[in-house]
This record gives C-alpha cells, structure tokens and sequence, in this order.
C-alpha cells in the first residue's frame, strides 16, 4: 500500500519536471512572438526580410534584414560543406578502419572539442585564424565570412561525428560480413554496405550541423567583423542573424530594440524548420 | 528511446541559442533593478553614521537625455544617493535632443546632452553647464608610421574617401576602418564631431572598447576609436592636427576630437532643493574622480 503511494508521489514529481521543460519552450515561443511581431509589422514584412539595408541608429533608420539572412545561410551552407565530408569521414575511419587505441583518441579529442566554449573559439579565432587569413590570401583584413565559415566548420565536427558514429555502429554485423564474403573489399564494404545503411542517421547528424552553425553567436561575432554588409563575397564582413541581435542588444532602444526580437523571431523559425526536418528524419529511419 | 533523446538534444540546444538572445534584454533591467537596490542597501547602512552630516533631503531627481553620458550620470547618481538615501535619482536615457526637450517641458528636473546648447535653444530659456568632457582616442597599429591626421582626414578616411595609407604618408596597404556598433555612445561621439554620421564605411564594429584595442593591434593597416581612458600602450594613439591626446589637451580645448557632458536646466528658474543638491554636487569636484572612473575627463 505504502509502496504504491509512494509509486504514485514520484510519477507525479516526473510529470511536474516533465511540464516545466514545456512550460519553458512555451514561454519562450510566445514571448518571441509577442515581441517580434510589434516591429515587422511597422516595419513592413517585405521591406523587413527583403530589404537589403541596415542602420538601425540612422536618422532615417532602416531595418532590412536580407543580408543577414543571407549570412546565416551562406556561413552554415559553407561550414556544412567544409564540416561535413570531414565529420563523415572521421566517423567512417573511428567507427569501422581504426585500431582500438587510436580510436579511444580520436573519441577523446571528440569529446574535448565539444566542451570547449564558444567564446574560446571565438578567441582563437580572432587571434590566430583572422591575421592568418589577411596575410594568407594578401587581403586588407581576416575578419570575414570565411573566418566565420572555418570556426563553425570545426564547431560542428563533434555532433556530425558523433552522431554519424552512432549511426554506423548501429549498422547489423551480418550486412558487412555477406559483403565481405561475396568478395568485397573492406573499404568496399564500409562504403557501399555499411554508409547507406546508415545513411538516414548520418542525415540526422547534418541537420543537427546545421541547427548548431546557425544558432552559433559568440564565436561568429569575433571573426566575422560584423559589417551589416550583403554577403557578396567571402572576405567581407558580415553580420549573422545571432549576432545581429547579440550585438546591439545592449545600447537599444525603441523601434531598433523591437527590431531586434524580430531577427530573433526569425532565428527562431529557421531552427524550428530544421527541427521539423531532423524529426522528419529519425522517424524515418526508424520506419525504414 | 536513444533516437527520441537525441530529438530532444536538438531542441534543446536549438533553445538554448534563443534563450540566450532573449534573456539578455531583461537581464538589463534585472541588472539596473539589482544595483537600486544594491545602492539603497549601501546607503541604508551609512545613514546612521551620518544622519547627523547631511540636512534630509528627499524626493526625486529626474534626468532624462544623452546616452552617452549613461556611465557618468550613473556613477554620479549612485554616489548621490548613498549621500541622501531618501532621495530617488532616476535617468532616463533618451539621447540629447529629447532631454533637452524634456527640460523645456518640464518633464525632468535635469536634462543631459552630449554636446554644446544650440544658438536657439539657449535663446529659449534654457542654460547649459559643462560637467565633464569626453575625449575619444583615434589609434592605429604600432607599426603604423603614421603619427598624426588631420580632423579633415580621420573624417575623409571613415567616409571612405582616403582608402590607403600611402595618401596620409603611411605604407601602401589599404585602411581598415574599426568600429563600434550601432546605438554605442563613442561611436556617436566619433561620428558626430568628425561630422561623419551614418557615412561611416566600416570592416568591422565591434562590441567593446577592448575589442576595438585588440583589433587594432593585430592589424597593421587598421585604425580605430576608443574612449581615451581606455587606450594603453597596445596601439598607438594619433595626435590629431599635431595635438596629442590627453587630460590636459582635452581640458584646453586644443585637442579636436572632444564633447562636453552638458546638464541643461531653465535659465532663471529655480530648482527643487534635492535637484539643486545634485546639480552642486555633480559641478563640485569632489566627484573628480568619479568621473575620471566613468571614463570621462572631469573640469572643475
């Protein structure tokens, strides 16, 4: 008897936390919206997410968001295309060709580049990689849509890696072993038998790619320069949704601070779709 | 189940980026609620010691205006308080012009404007005296060769009419102009004195002074602004038509690329005693260096 009120106590004790991580992704969806729908509609959607020209404390201030948009989805396309063929690979060799050792190392050094702090990318990057930049391609300045590209491309390794890795190991034994009976090489075998196999998970790990390069704000806003200009090349300075928003929160005010929560009301949407998408994938792959 | 919290992972760092941007607006409130609070608590525990010093005085000082002055009105309002805890200082900081507006209606006791009354507006009844001044720094790489600008060239360069140094006698490398962002009150004091406002082509516009510094000194064709408290020996500070930046220079008025903090009150109209007590207290120069803390350049 006693034994099963206390059953009941500790249900009930789960569903309160269970309610309260809901209860947050509820406040914040709705705060958003309240606050970033004030502005655009001032503003003009059209003019906010197509307009190409932002000076938010002009005299005749303007708020289009275009070239951040644009920033966003160039610089997560660019880590994406950079990031992932070597995540991929790293994941293929730990999972399926390397000794049991330098396995253990390659996971640890995973693991370590996954809890390094945004800020401390962001550091290196503006340290080392931005000056490296400007003197490797001869140019004015490295604080660039390139430098942003490189930090985020090494950002994301750790959760294409690991997601990919555990993707592949979930790939059933006897699939390889038929393969390599029939006469296929081992390279042969991870490659037309082991990959596609696990092709829906190692899908699942890029868009989680993607959902980290796009939200990404503190390491970005070191290297990239933070020029509110259209991304028309990949040595200018640009600005990103994130730090759009991070870096001139601080001093706003006004219609410039409603603005602001708008970009962020649009983050928001591009990470929900990506949400949307990764969901549509795992289900996927547990159907197939 | 390991699918199903993967899923979860995703959202939740996806959150966790969006809380991050959203919570930094109310944390500014939060921090501003907290350091009332902070000032009320510290001021509660000296008046016994002096209850006896100051006459009582009580009520509210309001100063609406220039956002620039945020750091030195703030540093000076809490100071005032912990003085006289009955009195409630409040700042609104709207920018220069509508604090000089607010004064003329009478909606605050002190209005606060970074830069000199206007011809017209002092005609209208109003009065403005300096409390401080703020002197900007313009810097540039150490290995820059270049030791002075004229005020005509730091305004062409920003403009993006000068693009290399070679044309002001430096290296042939083209000019990297560093920034602050939009809304930062040294950017706005940079822009307005070289009269360069929202003509500014800049690489990059960083988000803190030390950003700015560090910048500079890792680029050798880069030059920048900082508030001339802030500036070490990092980068190199330009002397602007041949005058070196310092206290004294900034003091004299030799030194071009300056402002004056103003508090704008009505000519020939009385303030409310607790008003009248900060006004006294901020021209005192007890408050030297305090405002020497808030980085500005104290004149009395």
């Amino acid at each position: 008897m006693n034994r099963h009120k206390i059953e009941s106590v500790v249900k009930f004790i789960f569903l309160i936390l269970g309610l309260v991580t809901i209860a947050c992704v509820l406040l914040i969806t709705v705060y958003l919206v309240i606050a970033g729908i004030p502005a655009i509609r001032e503003i003009g959607i059209i003019d906010f997410l197509f307009g190409t020209k932002w000076a938010s404390t002009a005299a005749e201030p303007q708020f289009g968001i275009l070239p951040f948009i644009l920033t966003s989805i160039y610089g997560t396309a660019g880590a994406i295309v950079i990031g992932v063929p070597i995540g991929f690979m790293t994941a293929v060799f730990t999972a399926k060709v390397a000794p049991r050792k330098i396995r253990m190392a390659i996971e640890e050094a995973v693991s370590l580049l996954a809890g390094i702090p945004s800020v401390v990318y962001g550091l290196v990057g503006m340290l080392i990689l931005v000056p490296g930049i400007r003197d490797l391609f001869d140019i004015p300045d490295g604080a660039s849509l390139f430098a942003a590209i490189i930090v985020l491309a090494i950002m994301i390794l750790p959760s294409i890696i690991n997601v990919s890795l555990t993707a592949l190991e979930a790939v059933p034994k006897e699939y390889e072993e038929a393969s390599l009976a029939l006469g296929a090489t081992e390279i042969e075998t991870y490659f037309r038998v082991s990959v596609p196999a696990a092709k829906s998970g190692i899908a699942a790990a890029v868009v989680l790619g993607v959902g980290r390069a796009i939200g990404e704000a503190m390491a970005v806003m070191m290297v990239s320069g933070n020029a509110p200009n259209m991304p028309d090349s990949l040595f200018q300075s640009v600005r990103f949704l994130t730090t759009a928003v991070a870096s001139e929160m601080s001093y706003s005010s006004g219609l410039q601070r409603q603005a602001l929560f708008s970009i962020a009301l649009v983050l928001f949407l591009f990470i929900m779709m990506i949400n949307a998408l990764l969901n549509f994938l795992m289900k996927r792959d547990k159907e197939g | 189940m390991k699918k199903s919290i993967a899923i979860i992972a995703a959202a939740v760092l996806a959150m966790g980026a969006l809380t991050a941007c959203g919570s930094k607006a109310e944390e500014t409130t939060a921090a501003a609620a907290t350091t009332a609070a902070a000032t009320e608590a510290a001021a509660e525990t000296e008046t016994e010691a002096e209850t006896e010093a100051a006459e009582e005085l009580s009520g509210a000082v309001a100063t609406d205006g220039s956002t620039s002055m945020e750091s030195v009105i703030g540093i000076l309002g809490e100071s005032f308080m912990q003085l006289h805890p009955d009195v409630t200082f409040t700042y609104n900081p709207t920018g220069s012009g509508s604090g000089i507006t607010a004064v003329q209606e009478g909606r605050c006791d002190i209005g606060l404007s970074s830069r000199a009354l206007k011809d017209e507006e002092t005609a209208g009844g109003l009065k403005g005296e300096t409390v401080a001044l703020d002197g900007i720094a313009i810097i540039v790489n150490n290995e820059n060769p270049v030791t002075d600008l004229s005020l005509d060239q730091i305004a062409q360069i920003y403009k993006g009419e000068i693009t290399n140094w070679s044309e002001v006698g430096g290296n042939d490398e083209e000019i990297v102009l560093i920034g602050r962002e939009a809304g930062s009150g040294t950017r706005d004091g940079f822009e307005s004195i070289t009269g360069t406002e929202d003509l500014c082509q800049y690489r990059q516009e960083l988000t803190s002074t030390g950003d700015v510094i560090t910048t500079v000194s890792q680029n050798p064709a880069a030059i920048g602004y900082a508030s001339l408290a802030s500036v070490s020996d990092q980068t190199k500070t330009l002397t602007v038509d041949g005058v070196e930046p310092t206290e004294d220079t900034v003091r004299d008025g030799s030194y071009k690329i300056q402002r004056p903090f103003v508090l704008v009150t009505k000519d020939g109209e009385a303030l409310s005693a607790q008003a009248q007590a900060f006004y006294d207290y901020a021209m005192s120069s007890d408050v030297a260096d305090l405002i020497a803390q808030a980085g500005a350049v104290a004149i009395h």
